[in-house]
């Protein structure tokens, strides 16, 4: 299948090495993955602050650049979220192709119907369901399923794994404050499990976390999933 | 164009001050986790029986919805039937008007007390202060209104208005604030509150001659209106007293009995996580003989107009007061009512605040931003008001301060150009690489403004050596 990778603006910026694996998943699974080079942005932080006249171009532009293609992957739980959800409503014509955007985990369980990526990461690790997965997009157990599959992988349960982490974009700047309450609610947590890292499909949740847990000094390391599903024996 | 609303419905703190001040108060925090936390796995479990939920869920949101459409026609049937089964209906534009309605039916009774049935409308109207100022004493009859009287505090909960207190706490405050309270048998046990509260309401409610109420739903069909609550201090108060006076927003309506019945199964699960609410008290205007044979309705716009008349916002008056919203909010459970400033906290209060007195009003305009839009609220509410919608609708609508308007827009110049948006990467990298040199962990422990809010309490990465693309492009 021809798939084009929409690796959103905060991971080719600051977590290339996500996009990298989401490349060597799909590439080992027979796949042609392209990268379309006029991709920008999703246009999700203007929307979600007020500023739809300022994300509509991002929109069309969206739509324009993916429009060939049969399936368009992200590694972003939100930004997906963003195209599938407020795409339509923002500019009706970019529906079909928003309705074509996946996350990760649903490309490989729903349309490539694979949950095995023979992977190998002999670590403990626990699992934050992010909120647009969890309630915009319904992952569900997606991503757990395939980690479960991950050879020498320990799952452990995160406690309170439904609650927000407290990021939100803008929010964790705009009202700090009740992001670091609910910053430091989500680190104990994953303290509480004793895992070595802390996966998830969203690498902006994890930029915050990830941000809280390395103030802290906690022992946990946050990862994407897709990381975790591309590592193999040998490769460290 | 129809007016604003006014009342306790307006913040006087911006809400990130205001938040600051109550995440200060670590007893609050607890109460607030352990009380919300024990009704949202109670609601969780009760929804869970029914397997209809769903289905109930998109009844109520669709009967709320033809109420809307056609609400001044329901309005004039409702005032025609209750009329016709003797009671008087008044109506007012704002809450300035409800008061001075309420306050002029009192007086004319000759009384200075009336008994107060638990409201969220007459708290939204202020009526309380504008009874007192006119020499009238009332008298909250609901127990958890009652210790926020006593306390001379205000409601920090829709349902629970108390919530914000633990047993021992509320035990001083009744200690320190109850006439005749019996100190020897006030321990802090539930059973032995309730009994102090009990005795010192028992004399008002055979004393009392005029009661105020508001009224959950309002059947315009028979011009009935229908309380439900868990203690039975509101029916007393609904039946005992010679004059009634009921304060109902306009969009309590519901056009018959039968749709009535599905909110009947949607309210107590969704709000105390009950199957069925202990009383349910519905009448219809006068029963010669029998209950309050002066019976009043105020019908409260208040602003509700003007919400009707935004289609986006619109969906919002499907609220039923239920409060789950609130209980399972991350932000409300952090920081209870008060950081709100308005009698209508959490995610719904955050939306209707602004939606009811424009967001001009105070630092109303604040209270949009007081969310992750994690989208809890939505899943919790029976009647699927999708409230991170309309969150980022009233984004859209309020004003913006300049600076960030300014920076969004060079931003989106920006994003929406490949050619900008790859030298823009580039920029990036070349301006982080002299830190990547000094810093050796690669975590930078203080932004300046305006992300110094991140740094709070979070390290922020350093961008990497190679961008994806360049990757990519190398490959
Ligand atoms: S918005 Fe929904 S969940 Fe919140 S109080 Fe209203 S009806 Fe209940």
């Amino acid at each position: 299948m021809r798939i084009a990778l929409f690796l959103t603006c905060v991971n080719d910026a600051m977590f290339p090495a996500t996009g990298q694996a989401v490349v060597r998943i799909l590439e080992r699974l027979g796949h042609t993955v392209e990268f379309p080079a006029a991709q920008t942005c999703c246009g999700q932080m203007h929307a979600n602050s007020g500023y739809r006249d300022e994300a509509v171009p991002m929109v069309r532009h969206f739509a324009d650049t993916f429009a060939p293609y049969q399936a368009i992957v992200a590694p972003s739980g939100s930004c997906v979220a963003m195209v599938r959800d407020a795409y339509p409503r923002l500019w009706p014509a970019a529906a079909p192709v928003a309705a074509r955007t996946y996350e990760l985990s649903e490309l490989l369980v729903d349309v490539l119907g694979v949950t095995d990526l023979g992977a190998y990461f002999p670590h403990r690790v626990t699992y934050h369901p992010t909120c647009h997965g969890l309630r915009m997009l319904r992952l569900g157990d997606r991503p757990q399923r395939l980690l479960r599959e991950v050879e020498g992988l320990e799952l452990v349960e995160l406690p309170e794994a439904e609650e927000c982490c407290g990021f939100g974009g803008t929010f964790a700047v705009k009202n700090s404050g009740v992001s670091s309450a609910m910053l430091a609610d989500k680190c104990a947590a994953i303290g509480d499990t004793g895992a070595e890292y802390l996966a998830a499909a969203d690498n902006s949740c994890l930029l915050h976390i990830g941000g809280g847990l390395s103030r802290e000094g906690a022992g946990s390391k946050p990862v994407h999933y897709a990381e975790i599903l591309a590592n193999q024996k040998g490769a460290g | 164009m129809s007016g604003h609303g006014d009342g306790h419905i307006v913040a006087h703190r911006p809400f990130p001050a205001a938040a600051t001040v109550e995440l200060g108060k670590p007893q609050l925090r607890e109460n607030l986790r352990n009380a919300t936390h024990t009704i949202r796995d109670k609601r969780l479990r009760l929804v869970a029986e029914r397997d209809d939920w769903e289905e109930l869920r998109a009844s109520g949101a669709r009967i709320k919805d033809g109420v809307l459409a056609r609400l001044p026609e329901l309005l004039d049937q409702f005032t025609e039937a209750a009329t016709a089964a003797g009671a008087v209906v008044h109506r007012a534009a704002d809450a300035e008007q409800a008061c001075a309605i309420v306050t002029d039916l009192v007086r004319a009774t000759g009384e200075t007390e009336v008994l107060k049935v638990k409201s969220m409308a007459t708290q939204e109207i202020a009526l309380n202060e504008a009874l007192t100022a006119a020499g009238i004493e009332p008298v909250e009859t609901d127990l958890a209104e009652l210790i926020v009287q006593l306390a001379g505090d205000t409601p920090s909960h829709i349902l629970v208005p108390a919530i914000h207190y633990n047993r021992a706490q509320i035990r001083d405050i009744f200690a320190r604030q109850m006439p005749g309270v019996d100190l020897s048998t006030l321990t802090d046990d539930p059973p032995a509150l309730a009994e102090a509260a009990r005795r010192h309401l028992r004399q008002k409610f055979l004393t009392a001659r005029v009661a105020v109420s508001g009224a959950n739903f309002a059947v315009a069909e028979t011009g009935s209106l229908v309380v439900v609550e868990s203690e039975g201090n509101g029916r007393m108060c609904l039946t005992l007293p010679e004059t009634l006076i009921s304060v109902v927003g306009i969009e309590k309506l519901v056009p018959n009995f039968q749709d009535l019945a599905v909110f009947l199964e949607l309210l107590p699960r969704s709000s105390t996580g009950e199957r069925m609410n202990p009383y349910t008290t519905v009448w219809s205007g006068v029963t010669p003989g029998d209950g309050p044979q002066q019976v009043h309705i105020v019908l409260l716009d208040n602003g509700r107009s003007a919400v009707r008349d935004d289609p986006v916002g619109r969906q919002a008056l499907r609220c039923i007061r239920c409060s789950a919203c609130l209980n399972v909010c991350p932000v409300y459970e952090r920081v209870g009512g008060h950081a709100y400033g308005s009698v209508y906290p959490g995610p719904i209060g955050a939306i209707l605040s602004p939606q009811l007195t424009g967001q001009a009003a105070g630092a109303n305009r604040t209270l949009p931003y007081a969310s992750t839009l994690c989208g809890a609220c939505f899943d919790a509410c029976p009647v699927r008001i999708n409230i991170p919608e309309l969150l980022i609708h009233l984004r859209q609508t309020g004003p913006k301060p300049a600076g960030e308007r300014a920076a969004m827009r060079a931003a989106a110049q920006v994003m929406r150009s490949p050619r900008r948006y790859r030298s823009a990467l580039r920029s990036l990298r070349w301006a982080a690489a002299p830190l990547r040199w000094t810093n050796r962990r690669g975590r930078l422990r203080r932004l300046p403004w305006p992300l110094s809010g991140w740094t709070a309490s979070r390290d922020a990465p350093l961008p990497p050596g190679a961008s994806f693309r360049q990757w990519w492009a190398d490959r």
